[in-house]
């Protein structure tokens, strides 16, 4: 029976239905980045980006894609936590066909996730700089086209030091008290990100007493507890001098600390430099971390994110044909990526070599701490647990105050566990 | 007669009858409809809750890196990892302190609040509404007004800005372990948000405590204020009060959100403030990628869940009539 207002039972149960439907498929619908507004023809294949900075490169990277003929690449630009995002997306079937990774991590590969592109590379690998390409490389084999070379540096502000009469510091004792006599009421004298630089040095105070994460064939322990134990006790008092900024509205990567005058010296990286320098004009300068003690040296992490192949993918070889395209044969994109819009070292030294941004100023010093100092931070041996572990130990050491030397011990005990598991 | 009767059995026969096959007849024309309405939600509920703690369930047992697929049977190897596991174990003294704090806070603030509320003559919606509204908050952004404009550690966040006024130094609230401070951001912002719910839970069960019962004691000589809130109130209360500190530990248990976004910064998350579900976020869900572990966490935890319900179900006689 049709209802006054023209709407019948079945009617309105039959709507109903179709919206359920429609919904329940919206909701089911996992958003990897494949859509219909691709560029080409052939299959259609999901490139995963994570946010970048610096305005212009996610319209650069979609015109990269649109101009590729062979497949439909549908770019999808992740914003907020997209290790995590990635990480989970690579279990299922859901995942990209093509993403950048900054290291092709050894349990990676050993869960298949992760395509061979060595024979992608042709004549064209010894134009990559070789510390990246380590970071690719497991067991002999390459599996990401390194896009762009990031490093990590010390800024200070030339002319806050001069007034306090400090130089730019050579040694970890140099900076603690640099900081210190930077400090006054209003700004602090260093900032390493605000957890005091338990997230983001990383292997930097263990390179600057002549150790690493791990041995150079990757299956040991790089540290030891009772070497490694003063420098983080270093950062400690460091931390607990109140001379570190802690508790900024953004975190170390992003220099508006630095900028808006709330430290003298901070932590953080090359991409910056374009930002610093607009807002000090010359009126600053960039070191490596310096050195713990005699044994080590000035450290510079760097480290570059490269373009991966789902092992996954229904397109394997479609998605490889489209990584050797856009960053091995089209290198007027590398450099438009790399140079264009922030400011990142090219990973291939033919185009590093003709940069012009990298030929004097701040980017000529950082190229010069690069090629001096420069290690690759994160290497395929090195692993997330292993990582936790290791900056659980920092966070614990620098933040809580516990003892380094037990700490330490902790972190190695399930560093070498983790070790035990992969190469068992 | 006879025939009358035979007559009328039959129509009464009949009508009964049809009332039957009406009814099956109705029955089976809204069965269509009932499905239409319950069957979608039915499915999303078997597909996006039931299989997977059935499959979390399976997967406890077998070694599954990088891999939502079994892999190796490892029978309890996983639940003996867990519970030796320093970490895991850490993450429950960390929900210990956080329950020790927040679960009587919550009770006493909220059973203040909802005793001032329920006496008020005037404005008595006005006030309900205000401290209802934060309950309808998200967790996320709330964390990220915390983080952002209150417990920030610049000199310019609204508490080092009062701190200031007092010639207090700046107080990096979040990064600070030794002392805590983080612990005044993670318990004020989850009071923020929840006092406001369980006021209102106490304020229906004072509703519904017999006006009579006061007029009784006032005339057996009961002083109005702490002894008949002592006397009266507060018995009357206690099954309200119990469901209200057995929400607050389940809730305090699944603690995740405020966590999360109040204490990770952009390249990590401290071992120090790790709730059991941060945790076994980190382990299965985060780069972590171990859903063996992950999965025998998480049966562990719902186990001691129910556990605890129990218990405290027992001890307080949760459910038992008055």
């Amino acid at each position: 029976m049709r209802k006054p207002n023209g709407l019948s039972r079945r009617g309105v149960l039959a709507g109903a239905a179709g919206l359920v439907a429609t919904g329940a498929l919206a909701a089911c619908g996992s958003n990897t980045g494949r859509g219909s507004s691709g560029g080409g023809s052939g299959p259609t294949i999901a490139q995963w980006y994570h946010q970048y900075g610096e305005a212009g490169v996610e319209q650069a990277v979609k015109r990269y894609a649109k101009a590729y003929s062979k497949a439909n690449v549908q770019v999808q630009w992740t914003a907020g936590d997209y290790d995590t995002k990635l990480a989970t997306a690579l279990v299922g079937s859901g995942g990209p066909d093509v993403f950048e990774q900054s290291v092709a991590k050894v349990d990676q590969v050993r869960a298949h996730q992760l395509a061979d592109l060595t024979d992608v590379f042709g004549a064209a690998k010894d134009d990559f700089t070789p510390a990246v390409l380590d970071a690719q490389t497991v067991d002999g084999k390459i599996y990401g086209i390194p896009q762009a070379i990031d490093m990590q540096m010390l800024f200070y502000r030339k002319s806050w030091l001069a007034k306090a009469g400090v130089s730019a510091p050579t040694t970890l004792a140099e900076l603690a008290s640099a900081a210190k006599k930077l400090t006054n009421k209003k700004v602090k004298g260093l900032f390493l990100g605000n957890d005091g630089g338990a997230g983001v040095l990383g292997a930097v105070p263990l390179w600057s007493i002549g150790q690493g994460y791990l041995s150079e064939d990757q299956r040991k322990v790089g540290f030891e507890a009772e070497a490694a134990a003063p420098v983080f006790a270093a950062l400690r008092t460091m931390y607990s001098s109140g001379s570190l900024l802690l508790g900024a509205p953004a975190d170390w990567s992003d220099p508006s600390a630095f900028t808006q005058g709330l430290t003298a010296m901070q932590w953080s990286g090359l991409w910056a430099v374009p930002v610093v320098q607009k807002a000090l004009g010359n009126d600053f300068g960039v070191v490596a971390w310096p050195k713990g003690d005699d044994s080590g040296k000035p450290s510079v992490p760097i480290g570059a994110y490269a373009s991966t192949v789902n092992a996954k993918s229904r397109h394997v070889d479609a998605a490889k044909a489209f990584a050797k395209w856009l960053w091995i044969d089209k290198t007027g994109y590398q450099r438009d990526f790399d140079l264009s819009y922030g400011f990142h070292i090219p990973a291939r030294t033919s185009i590093a070599a003709k940069a012009d941004k990298l030929s004097s100023g701040a980017g000529k010093d950082a190229v010069d701490l690069v090629q001096r100092y420069g290690k690759v931070q994160a290497t395929p041996g090195w692993t997330s647990p292993m990582n936790t572990a290791y900056t659980d130990a920092l966070n614990n050491i620098i933040r809580k105050g516990s003892n380094p030397e037990s700490e330490l011990k902790t972190a190695i005990g399930k560093i070498d566990k983790q070790l035990r598991t992969l190469y068992k | 007669m006879s025939g009358r009767d035979v007559t009328g059995g039959d129509v009464a026969h009949a009508s009964a009858r049809d009332r039957r096959r009406a009814r099956r007849h109705g029955r089976q024309r809204t069965w269509p409809a009932f499905w239409v309405f319950v069957g979608p939600f039915l499915a999303g509920l078997i597909l996006f809750t039931f299989l997977p703690i059935v499959w979390s369930a399976v997967l406890s047992f077998f070694d599954a890196h990088n891999t939502v697929t079994p892999t190796r049977f490892v029978g309890l190897a996983n639940y003996v990892d867990m519970l030796t596991n320093s970490d895991f174990l850490a993450s429950l003294g960390t929900f210990s302190v956080f329950a020790v704090f927040i679960v009587p806070t919550t009770v006493a603030i909220s059973l203040g609040l909802a005793l001032l509320v329920h006496r008020l003559r005037f404005a008595r919606a006005f006030f309900r509404s205000v401290f209802f509204l934060p309950a309808a908050c998200s967790y996320v952004v709330a964390a990220l007004i915390w983080k952002l404009s209150i417990f920030n550690g610049v000199r310019f966040g609204l508490a080092n800005t009062v701190l200031g006024l007092f010639d207090v130094d700046q107080v990096p609230w979040l990064s600070s372990a030794s002392p805590p401070w983080y612990w005044v951001a993670l318990v004020t912002l989850r009071l923020w948000l929840q006092v406001g719910f369980y006021m209102v839970l106490f304020l229906a069960g004072l509703q519904r405590i017999p006006g009579e019962l006061y007029e009784a004691a006032y005339v057996d000589g009961a002083k109005p204020g702490w002894q008949v809130f002592r006397y009266i109130t507060l018995p009357q209360l206690r099954a309200t009060t119990v469901a209200v500190v057995l929400l607050n530990l389940i809730a305090a248990y699944q603690a995740f959100d405020e966590f999360y976004n109040l204490m990770s910064s952009a390249r990590g998350y401290p071992p120090f403030a790790r709730p059991p579900l941060v945790y076994l976020y980190f382990t299965a869900l985060g780069q972590g990628q171990d859903f063996g572990h992950g999965s025998a966490g998480a049966v562990i935890l719902a186990l001691l869940i129910g556990i605890v319900t129990v218990l405290q179900g027992k001890l307080f006689g949760f459910g038992r009539r008055d």
